[in-house]
């Protein structure tokens, strides 16, 4: 190389993140003896504002033509430093970032040990950096429409954010109405707004948005492509209603020959029974009923009368041969909002769900006390009477060692507000378990201190069992709870007539798969793992995949529906500015090296490589290449090069991490 | 008997699951040996064998690969190419006299950092027995 390469090599304290367990002046001391580094400074913060002058000026004063910055990791602050060469009027990708907290000073102790790995990463940098090329990133179009997996209150309201701003907008619901887990409640807390009239209105403009494309019933089976240009496979599942010709007068259901219902009913967690044409509550949307066919007599035997067709008449909506259909369509991003699983209390069975009648979950009290409910918001025992007592049991599937160790987060103040909901109802002496009472919300405080008020019991102790052994005659047909009152100092039986228990919540069973299909990765609990915690929530791994609501991480209605925002405002700022920048790490061939064996070309899942019978030789469309460098290691005659990990650059770190062993 | 040394590993990591594992090991503070040397590849495919006879010809006392889980990689099927190279690789730097304790593939996902720790540390705690990696030529000799 005929330029002379001339180095600055830039060492951050982090505070003390690094500085504490790395020596930092002794870094930046030996960084400087180092061939080619010109430069070699050490600083309290890098990233900061002056910590990226120092670099520009540096470039100009001192003629630096690459840059070392040893900080956190790359994934973290690299866009920021590649940013400060460019303005600094270096080519950006002559720029090695080396991860010296998150790989070094956060995870080990030894502060010589700690020293000696950053020193031999930086060697390892500055060795590479003095063989990288300028590089230009590459700019890929963006289509501008949105798919939004999840039609509960996040993805509900993603989908109107985007279409109001006149995106076209796809919403794909697996269910046959959309609204999610909110349409099942009856008030929100703190404020006790009414669920519905805050949720069926949102609904229905869905529904009326020219915008949106409503696909309810149907999956998302397959993703191609990547930011900018998915193609996304939809299966639609046959609701045997035809939606176009359906007018929602569900006179079908009336007209079925099963005069009441005879099926569990999911809407209400199974507290009332349906038809098998069914609509799942009256303000669903679509206002289209469903057959089930597992449960319809025609498609059991085919010899029903099919009174649901004759009430149909005319119209003509009812069609029992429809079959499942695919809609393949092109979006530039996607929004999944896929939301939880309620934790099953069965995993738990020291509380007694399914085997004493009156353990209810905290979703089918949602049901009870809603005035749309099965009992028409009459909170009754399973024997139809009122309870005089109830106890709530928090923490179900919750901070638990047993079953899932992380906190629901919304399952304190629900449980607050069922207390509140029950005793309106019922006027029953309520009694709250509890391990911790959290209310870190907006509002949520006060609404606990009106539940003291109120004279709710509050008993903190992790509930031991759930029995209905009785010790003496006051515990006789009752529930008794036993628990170590951990204020008091004693143990406890408490009799009641009802138990809630207010079970968590977790990622969904198909969450795994459903990560798959969208290139994603899990945190460790197997909620969807945002880019990252503070600067990238809504981001993902995947360019052009966001996340919104609880399929992230539990969490109440105002935040989803802020989290929803947020996604959207992401997807439309990659839709206005019509383009993104993209990595220039695809591979290209030395046509003059290639021997045109063909060893490359099954290695790529891309198909980007193809080979010319003219030619004799491979070449690699850089459109398709996502720059994974599988063909690179797979060439024999080394005649595949991938840009920024070019086999020379990753030989030269190899021997700079080495050259001190 | 070998005498007790810090081995050095040479560690290369995938951009999608093992780097991101061992940044997440590092935002828990999770603390393991500092043996390791990491390197970032886009993708465990990238791993060209050169890579890893280069690093033991350079002295690296042990090569760990870190890729996606199987089924898992960003790039669809990068870490099954690096399986099967593995596996054949692993043949000639056995016959090279260079033990298995010494190199290693593993699969770690972007949330397994705690996995990264139990991996290095028990890489590092075999490694050490073991002594300095001795060269072809003295293996030879």
């Amino acid at each position: 190389m005929s330029e002379e390469i001339r180095t600055g090599v830039y060492t951050c304290h982090c505070g003390s993140n690094i500085a504490a367990t790395v020596d930092v002046k002794a870094v930046a001391e030996y960084a400087a003896k180092l061939p080619n580094v010109v430069v070699s400074r050490d600083y309290k913060y890098m990233c900061s504002d002056p910590g990226q002058d120092l670099i520009k000026q540096d470039i100009r004063e001192h003629k630096l033509n690459r840059i070392v910055v040893a900080s956190c990791s790359p994934h973290l602050h690299e866009h920021t430093f590649r940013t400060a060469l460019a303005k600094g009027g270096l080519n950006e990708f002559f720029f090695q970032m080396v991860n010296i907290r998150e790989q070094d000073s956060w995870v080990h102790a030894d502060k010589p040990a700690a020293t000696a790995k950053a020193i031999d990463l930086i060697r390892a940098a500055v060795c590479r950096v003095a063989l990288q090329k300028p590089l230009t990133k590459g700019s890929i179009p963006i289509h501008p429409s949105v798919l939004v997996v999840g039609g509960g209150i996040a993805g509900i309201h993603a989908a109107l954010t985007l279409a109001n701003a006149g995106k076209k907008v796809y919403l794909v619901e697996r269910e046959p109405t959309i609204g999610g887990h909110m349409a099942k409640f009856d008030k929100t807390f703190p404020t006790l707004d009414c669920a519905a009239c805050i949720l069926t209105p949102k609904m229905s403009s869905v529904r009326a948005h020219p915008n949106i494309t409503l696909w309810s019933y149907s999956e998302v089976t397959q993703v191609d492509g990547y930011v900018g240009n998915f193609k996304v496979t939809v299966t639609r599942k046959p609701r045997y209603i035809m939606e176009d010709l359906c007018a929602g007068c569900l006179e079908c259901i009336e007209a079925c020959v099963y005069k009441d219902g005879k099926f569990v009913d999911d809407f209400n967690m199974g507290l009332s029974k349906r038809k098998p044409i069914y609509i799942p509550f009256p303000q669903a949307i679509p206002q289209v009923p469903v057959i089930d066919p597992e449960t319809c007599i025609d498609f059991k035997t085919g010899k029903c009368k099919k009174s649901c067709v004759e009430a149909c008449g005319e119209r003509h909506a009812i069609n029992l041969k429809m079959k499942e259909t695919t809609e393949i369509i092109d979006v530039g991003t996607i929004i999944l909002s896929t939301g939880f699983q309620v934790f099953d209390a069965h995993r738990s069975p020291e509380f007694g769900y399914g085997i004493y009648p009156n353990v209810y979950t905290a979703l089918e009290i949602e049901r009870l006390v809603n005035a749309s409910g099965p009992t028409s918001g009459e909170v009754v025992l399973r024997d139809g009477k009122r309870p005089k007592s109830v106890a709530i049991i928090h923490c179900v599937g919750s901070r638990d060692e047993k079953t899932n160790r992380w906190c629901s987060r919304v399952c304190c103040m629900y449980s607050l507000k069922l207390a509140h909901l029950l005793k309106e109802h019922t006027d029953a002496e309520i009694f709250n378990f509890y391990i911790d009472i959290r209310t870190p919300g907006k509002g949520f405080e006060e609404f606990y201190q009106k539940l003291r008020n109120e004279g709710v019991h509050f008993i903190r102790g992790k509930v031991a069992e759930v029995t209905d052994w009785a010790f003496d005659p006051s515990e006789e047909g009752k529930l008794v709870i036993r628990v170590e009152d951990t204020l008091l100092g004693f143990a406890r039986r408490i009799p009641v007539d009802m138990v809630v228990l207010a079970t968590g919540l977790e990622p969904h069973a198909d969450a795994q798969e459903v990560r798959r299909r969208f290139n994603l990765t899990c945190s460790s609990e197997g909620f969807f793992l945002e880019r990252h915690p503070k600067l990238a929530p809504v981001s993902t791994f995947t360019d052009g995949v966001f996340l919104a609501g609880a399929c992230q991480s539990p969490k109440d209605i105002p935040d989803t529906v802020a989290q929803a925002g947020a996604a959207a405002a992401e997807a439309l700022a990659l839709i206005d500015a019509g383009h993104v920048e993209i990595e220039p790490n695809t591979a290209f061939v030395l046509e003059e090296d290639c021997s045109g064996c063909r060893t490359c070309i099954p290695m790529c899942p891309f198909s980007a490589i193809t080979f010319s019978e003219e030619t004799k030789l491979a070449s690699i469309n850089q459109a398709l290449c996502k720059g994974c460098g599988t063909c690179v290691a797979s060439c024999p005659s080394g005649s595949i090069v991938q840009n920024l990990y070019d086999d020379e650059e990753i030989f030269a770190e190899i021997e700079g991490v080495l050259s001190n062993a | 008997m070998p005498e007790a040394v810090e081995p050095k590993i040479l560690a290369i990591f995938c951009n999608w699951c093992t780097y991101l594992a061992a940044d997440l090991a590092g935002t828990s503070r999770i603390k393991y040996p500092a043996n390791i040397r990491v390197v970032r590849v886009m993708c465990s495919g990238r791993v060209d064998p050169q890579f890893v006879m280069d690093a033991f010809a350079k002295g690296a006392d042990g090569v760990l690969i870190g890729g996606c889980h199987p089924g898992d990689c960003h790039y669809q099927e990068g870490n099954y190419k690096c399986l099967r190279r593995f596996e054949l690789l692993r043949r000639m730097v056995r016959e090279m006299g260079i033990e298995d304790e010494r190199f290693r593939l593993e699969w770690i996902s972007a949330s397994e950092g705690e996995r990264l720790r139990t991996v290095v540390t028990d890489m590092v705690e075999k490694i050490r027995p073991l002594g300095p990696r001795q060269t072809l030529t003295e293996v030879t000799q």
